[in-house]
């Protein structure tokens, strides 16, 4: 009913957090290994992922919403808003559906930050091996 | 029906940016993102259909079905449209700059009088 309400919260609070980080970043930039010369990737970036995964998927939910009619171009723009019996059904499944939604997105942003630290460490490690060898 | 259309979309978009870099000159990435973010939110809307409906969410009626295809393709295009117009507008390779202030002028002339 408007359970894409939910990711579309937490993708404006992480864009706003996104951007905190971002004039962080600029003011003090991320370290390089100073042996390697690879940077481990910024929290800045990975922030970036999640909001795309978040806004991406809320967007091409709305249009689904608009699709079945849950979603109408005027006032009170959500169907389900009309009457207290369907507001309660939505709130419901915003508190459930929409809330499992956005924690399996970012469950799988925290994996994909894994991956990449350990990425950007076998890479770091790799290319202190060459350089030793050298 | 349409988790399964934008997964394929998803798999399909990730595939041609991989393919596509380091250079990204079509800057494909912004479809993964969207697909991608998509058939995560579809997936949890069907496990909750699935807790709800038992075995009968994999047989759905006929005209349901076709309703559900049409929103997938409808979503994909969706998707396809949001990725052109953000590639002409950011104009990764400079094509729409120099046709609209150098190369254009001439180009856009000489076509006129061809058509």
């Amino acid at each position: 009913m408007a359970c894409f309400l939910v990711p579309t919260a937490e993708a404006i609070v992480t864009t706003a957090i996104t951007k905190v980080e971002e004039k962080k970043e600029k003011s003090a930039p991320v370290e390089k290994s100073e042996s390697t010369g690879v940077a481990k990737v910024s929290l800045a970036r990975k922030l970036r992922w999640l909001n795309y995964l978040l806004f991406g998927g809320a967007i091409l939910l709305a249009f689904e919403h608009l699709w079945h009619g849950e979603v109408v171009p005027y006032f009170p723009f959500l169907t389900a808003a009309a009457n207290s019996e369907d507001t309660a059904t939505m709130l419901h499944e915003m508190s459930t559906v929409g809330v499992s939604m956005a924690l399996l997105i970012t469950a799988v942003w925290v994996i994909m930050c894994i991956t990449a630290d350990v990425m950007a460490r076998r890479e770091n490690r790799r290319l202190s091996a060459v350089t030793v060898q050298k | 029906m349409t988790l399964l259309i934008t997964v394929f979309a998803a798999v399909i978009a990730t595939t041609v940016w991989y393919k596509g870099m380091p250079k990204n000159e079509l800057r494909t990435g912004i479809l993964c993102w969207l697909y991608w973010g998509a058939s995560i939110m579809w997936f949890v809307d069907a496990v909750f259909e699935y807790a709800e409906l038992g075995a009968a969410y994999f047989t759905p009626d006929p005209i349901d079905m076709l309703n559900d295809t049409f929103l997938g393709l409808a979503v994909v295009a969706l998707g396809l449209i949001i990725w052109v117009v953000r590639l002409l507008v950011t104009d990764p390779k400079g094509v729409i700059r120099d046709l609209l202030f150098h190369k254009g002028e001439n180009a856009g002339s000489k076509d006129e009088k061809t058509a």
